[in-house]
């Protein structure tokens, strides 16, 4: 492993408490789009062999997750005129600390992990399994429903890091493919936002309460 | 011809977005779906499937699946068409191109031995089906359609997570980190086992968000309800099983590694809960296909319960697939056609069916003994199986827990069904513009006929391969 993947990884998970913290949309989306570049860099200094195809995926990476997501989030926003606040049903200190105590237990729970030998000092296996604890609680602590889009990205940027220690498990066509599939799910997501909006004129999932038993 | 199978319904959605004419686009859907099932039938026949070095191979499991999602396909593709045309006012290219994705996406899901390939055609069928839940636009699909794709896609998503500590458990052994199917079964004894389980215990709960196994099953009543028939026809009836055999695939792994009796103990555990959670929304259940949606549930519960058991259940729960998912078509389909007719699917603005629409309405009545399982009718053969091998293996409580439950819920869904179908038709749906037609009816006859026959009479062909199926999952004790 390289020298500059731990401190990349402690930078993007920095950013979990950022998004957490964050009061405007805007914040957590430019947020979650710098993590989305850092992680699509991070194979830079995994892969021993940097062929044509490695290089290509980072480009493709970064252009989703850090540029081409974000800037339609941006837009389903704008065009919702949604008012740019979060609306937590966790207040901001209760999330921050709930991903604190979240952070910690990866830590400490991917200590008892029996990682193979190469692994046991990286940073990779607690950053994986925090940022999705990050996206779980942001999934379930948001109101509005661009928010929840937030937190499913982090769940998948959590997944993503973990995907990082098995770079030949996952080849090529099948990366694309998972990156192809998120991108359309963000985007049909971002439609349907966009459908909640003109229905009920707000963005928040409390309207979505009609369907029970 | 392996590949063909996924691009004949991929160029045919293409063509279908290229139609300009709203009223015969649909048409072009069984087209496709028939030429899909012709080359279905010759895979089934030729030499062994197997393309893109293996990625791609089509074995008794897949074979048992695939025949299967064609002709549930086909059959809901005439309804479909039909169904479309009544409100022909209503646009429908995008929902003629996404169910022509859907079924391109299953495949793909269902010949898959990469099981990274697997879950990226996974995800895929879930978007593909989201425009198609949202068809009439009102609020309460929206809410429902919401609550799917964000529900599905973050299950799928744990998934993703269990199939990469899968891979993870490679890195033990002398292997590459890989995620083949094959590979993985053939070295399985030298996989990490904590690791194995880990990534069982979160495919069986990302890929069961999916299949609507209970706790994780509330978008799907709602999804089934607001969703078009011929759509929650498909979900219930190929959606799910396509779920269901993803997880099949890490269990075999997980089989073949010598953790079978771990995997089995809590499938056996989540197919009651399933049962369960279904049997209490059953009752009193007001809404005809929130009805039959908490019915999925249930016999999605069923499936995991068989393969739970294990040893001859294992062969009852994969025809369970079958009987449940054409059983499914016909009921939800009748539904339909009552929602078409009366204007509601509540219970309290729908009775007398069956003097109503007396071939939906008996069609219904018989479907629903069909899936409460009656004999003669196939799902009565499959849960009998399972029951039998649950009882004979000495798991008496799982099997007496499995008997009560299937009571519970022949009398719970009964009580709401019994009245639709009998009794006078409401004053206010003298006005019927909606009667049986021959387009609306064969579909559901033709599909109750396949569950009568698979009750009384399995074809060789279909038993043998059922039994090589089962082979592959069954348990070495």
């Amino acid at each position: 492993m390289n020298q500059l993947l731990d401190p990349l990884l402690i930078v993007a998970l920095a950013l979990n408490f950022v998004t957490l913290g964050v009061s405007r949309i805007r914040g957590v989306i430019n947020a979650v789009a710098l993590q989305g570049i850092l992680l699509g860099i991070l194979p830079l200094f995994v892969h021993q062999d940097l062929g044509f195809r490695v290089i290509l995926l980072v480009g493709v990476t970064i252009g989703l997750k850090g540029f081409v997501i974000p800037r339609f989030l941006v837009h389903a926003l704008r065009e919702a005129t949604i008012q740019e606040e979060v609306k937590p049903l966790v207040n901001f200190m209760g999330s921050l600390l709930l991903g604190a105590v979240g952070t910690g237990l990866g830590i400490v729970f991917s200590y008892t992990l029996p990682l193979a030998e190469q692994h046991t000092n990286s940073l990779v296996v607690p950053a994986s399994l925090s940022t999705v604890w990050a996206g779980f609680l942001m999934l379930t602590t948001r109101k509005r429903a661009i928010m929840q889009v937030l937190g499913y990205l982090l769940l998948e940027n959590g997944i993503f890091m973990f995907g990082l220690l098995l770079l030949e498990a996952t080849p090529f066509l099948v990366e694309i493919g998972i990156l192809l599939d998120l991108f359309t799910g963000v985007f049909v997501m971002g439609i349907i936002i966009h459908h909640i909006n003109r229905e009920f004129g707000s963005t928040s999932t409390e309207h979505l309460t009609e369907l029970k038993g | 011809m392996t590949l063909a199978l996924i691009l004949v319904p991929l160029v045919a959605a293409a063509l279908v977005f290229a139609v300009p004419a709203n009223r015969w686009r649909p048409w072009l859907m069984p087209v496709a779906s028939l030429g899909h099932s012709i080359l279905v039938v010759f895979a089934l026949q030729g030499p062994p499937v197997r393309a893109l070095g293996g990625w791609l191979v089509l074995d008794p499991l897949g074979k048992i699946f695939l025949g299967f999602v064609s002709v549930l396909f086909f059959i809901c593709s005439i309804y479909t068409a039909r169904y479309l045309n009544l409100g022909h006012e209503r646009p429908n290219r995008i929902f003629c191109v996404c169910f022509l994705l859907s079924l391109s996406m299953m495949t793909l899901v269902i010949l898959s031995h990469h099981l990274g390939l697997m879950w990226v055609g996974m995800e895929a069928t879930t978007l593909a089906m989201a425009p198609n839940i949202y068809f009439y636009h009102t609020p309460r699909s929206l809410e429902a359609t919401w609550k799917y794709l964000l529900i599905c896609s973050v299950g799928i998503a744990m998934a993703l997570f269990g199939l990469f500590f899968l891979a993870y458990a490679t890195l033990h052994t002398s292997l590459e980190p890989t995620l083949l199917l094959d590979d993985l079964v053939q070295h399985a004894p030298e996989l990490s086992h904590p690791w194995l389980r880990a990534a069982f215990v979160l495919v069986l709960v990302g890929f069961g968000t999916k299949m609507g196994l209970a706790p994780m099953h509330t978008w799907l009543p709602d999804a089934h309800g607001e969703a078009p028939a011929p759509v929650s026809a498909m979900l219930s009836g190929a959606l799910l099983p396509c779920a269901f055999l993803a997880i099949l695939r890490v269990f075999h792994i997980c089989n073949a590694a010598g953790e079978g009796a771990f995997s089995r103990e809590i499938m056996v555990v989540l197919g009651l809960f399933s049962m369960a959670i279904g049997a209490i929304f059953m009752t009193g259940q007001r809404d005809l296909k929130r009805l039959l949606a908490y019915s999925s549930v249930e016999h999605m519960g069923i499936l995991v319960f068989g393969i739970g058991i294990g040893g001859l259940a294992v062969f009852g729960a994969l025809l369970h697939v079958l009987n449940n998912g054409l059983t499914k078509v016909a009921l939800f389909l009748s539904a339909g056609n009552i929602q078409s007719a009366y204007g509601s699917r509540s219970t309290e603005d729908v009775s007398g069916a069956i003097r109503g629409l007396p071939i939906t309405g008996t069609l219904f009545l018989a479907g629903f003994f069909a899936i409460t399982g009656s004999p003669p009718f196939g799902p009565f053969l499959s849960e009998f199986t399972i029951v039998n091998a649950a009882l004979g293996s000495d798991q008496f409580l799982a099997g007496a827990l499995f008997l009560l439950l299937l009571a519970i819920v022949f009398i719970g869904m009964g009580s709401t069904i019994i009245p639709v179908v009998q009794g006078d038709p409401p004053e206010a749906a003298a006005q019927p513009g909606f009667r049986d037609g021959f387009l609306t009816s064969a579909p559901i006859l033709v599909s109750l006929a396949l569950v009568l026959l698979l009750g009384v009479y399995i074809p060789p062909p279909l038993e043998s391969l059922l039994r090589e199926a089962a082979a592959l999952l069954e348990v070495k004790r």
